[in-house]
């Protein structure tokens, strides 16, 4: 029966995977290595501003014993979504960082890089085409959204890898891609049924994610045949269960039913999970609708102003009894005093947002419980067109925070504890996610440039 | 009856992307799943009441194949923006995982 043997490194390149069980999945004969080196989940700043989530040093030990692998037994590699988003710079990065492996360990590849930034000229012009649709949430989407973003990139399908393999490429090097094309383009290529690979695909993505207890990062392994997909983790200390494998399609998916890709959705409601030994799960049963409409979703981030912090905490429980009236007040007299030095202008210029550590930090507007313990921890933020302003605001604030009144105590009082000198923290650049839209092109291949190169 | 921790596996909360938070229940045992499923305690209008949120934007999906409960909702903030608490959607969960459930 004409299978098709895949090897996923690890759930993101950078994060590791063990030595050993990548040599232990290699005797496995593997049709090729594919590793997601990408997310979303770390927030915009990586793609705003260009800076990968992982080292250089931490992404070169996993790419450097996957490549060395690979070109020992003659098998493709594919890396997806280069240094966290995808950037060109960050494919340029990672493809640098290939090179310098290939010199250090004597390898000769053939490189494909794929570059998925895309072009704000050819978006307007597919914006004014109404060919850019939102998705579910989206932000305002115009052209003052394509001007303002630092980065934007569009999220490649399978089509540009198998271009890139079909052109001879041993290792393929890509800016974002859909986690699930790195681990579907060669099963597509070969013709496989792309309900199977698409399911596969999903489950490999993450690395060793969809075992029963996930202890590290570690490499995943599929046999796919046409009507199925046999999983099995090659770390003996790990296993699958179908329950394992079928709970991977809640992760980071809106519905466990279907995955949206440029090409279609994966339908799983019919999908059966079969466990054929005690760590190792067939999958079938899923169907593949093929999409009328070819789209690609893009990514884009912005820069929502320079920010600095302050950080501190609220003991006392004459304040800690009349909290929000002490704060709101603590507000106000600081707006106040910023106003006295900046002038009434500045009103427009910063925003000022205090977070409640003990109170609604972590869910903000959703938190139900709004009580208070022994202690608040506060942080104040303020955010500001430059650095130098949004810290110099930032002191104002911090002396009127610092000793704001309640009417029980008589004379100065410190309010509250900074555990830092300065109590004064630069944050550096935020920046903010400012699309969530696909576009249709006339062709998968449309919105990317692919480079070649012998190394 | 039991506290929901007590017949799951896993409670989590994460992002669906940086616009969308989700949250999966995962149930030890099928018939505690199902008890749970059919007496639709955690259905929109109990989630939308603990979140503080409109039931029309609570999406509830039951998922056999992993006994599981999944839930969908808008973002209130989009992931890492200035006003946002929490940035992979990760500390979501604490108002479940004491809801008392048939077991």
């Amino acid at each position: 029966m004409k299978e098709i043997r895949v090897l996923s490194a690890t759930g993101i390149l950078g994060s590791g995977f063990r030595e050993e069980t990548l040599k232990r999945a290699m005797g496995l004969k593997p049709d090729f290595i594919g590793a997601d080196c990408g997310s979303t989940d770390p927030g915009p700043h990586h793609l705003g501003s260009g800076a990968p989530q992982f080292s250089d040093a931490a992404c070169k030990r996993d790419l450097r014993l996957m490549l060395m692998a690979a070109r020992a037994a003659r098998i493709p590699v594919l890396v997806g979504s280069a240094m966290t988003a995808g950037t060109d710079a960050q494919v340029e990065r990672l493809a640098g960082i290939a090179r310098e492996i290939a010199r250090e360990e004597k390898l000769n590849f053939k490189l494909a890089t794929i570059f998925s930034e895309q072009d704000r000229g050819y978006l307007k012009k597919r914006l004014k085409e109404g060919r850019i649709k939102p998705l579910a949430n989206a932000p305002v989407f115009d052209e003052g959204v394509i001007d303002r973003s630092s980065h934007i990139v569009g999220m490649c399908g399978a089509e540009p890898y198998i271009e890139a393999l079909q052109n001879g490429a041993d290792v393929v090097i890509a800016g974002r891609s859909s986690d699930t094309s790195i681990f579907a383009a060669m099963p597509v290529m070969k013709g496989f049924n792309p309900a199977t690979v698409w399911h596969m695909a999903k489950i490999m993505e993450c690395g060793a994610a969809s075992v029963v207890l996930r202890k590290y990062p570690d490499c995943n392994f599929a046999i796919v045949t046409d009507d199925h997909f046999i999983i099995e983790p090659p770390n003996p200390d790990y296993r699958c269960d179908p329950a394992s494998v079928a709970s991977h399609n809640l992760y980071e998916n809106s519905t466990p039913y279907e995955l949206v890709e440029p090409s279609g959705i994966l339908n799983t409601v019919n999908a059966r999970y079969e466990a054929v030994s005690d760590r190792a799960v067939k999958v079938s049963g899923s169907t593949f609708k093929h999409a009328a409409r070819y789209t690609i979703k893009l990514e884009g981030a912005e820069l929502a102003g320079y920010q600095s912090i302050v950080l501190g905490s609220v003991r006392d429980p004459i304040i800690l009894r009349q909290f929000d009236h002490w704060l709101e007040n603590l507000v106000k007299a600081a707006k106040d005093r910023i106003r006295a030095v900046m002038g009434d202008s500045i009103d427009s210029q910063y925003r000022l947002d205090i977070r409640q550590f003990g109170r609604n930090a972590a869910m903000g507007v959703l938190e139900p419980d709004m009580s208070i313990g022994h202690e608040v921890g506060l942080l104040f933020q303020i955010t500001a067109p430059t650095q130098k302003l949004a810290n110099s605001l930032a002191k104002s604030l911090s002396h009127i925070a610092v000793h704001y009144p309640v009417p029980e105590w008589t004379g100065l009082i410190t309010s509250v504890a900074f555990p830092y000198s300065p109590a004064e923290i630069d944050k550096g650049a935020s920046y903010r996610f400012n699309m969530n839209h696909v576009v249709e092109p006339d062709s998968p291949l449309e919105m990317f440039r692919i480079g070649y190169e012998q190394v | 009856m039991a506290k929901l921790w007590q017949v799951t596996k896993l409670i989590r909360s994460k992002n669906s992307g940086p616009f969308e938070l989700t949250f999966d229940i995962i149930f030890k045992e099928r018939a505690t799943y199902e008890k749970v499923r059919d007496a639709k305690l955690i259905n929109a209008e109990w989630f939308g009441r603990t979140y503080r949120l409109k039931p029309e934007v609570v999406a509830i999906i039951n998922y056999d194949a992993a006994t599981a409960i999944k839930i969908t909702i808008p973002r209130p903030v989009t992931s890492g923006d200035i006003d946002d608490g929490d940035v992979f959607g990760g500390q979501q969960y604490g108002p479940l995982v004491d809801l008392e459930v048939p077991a």
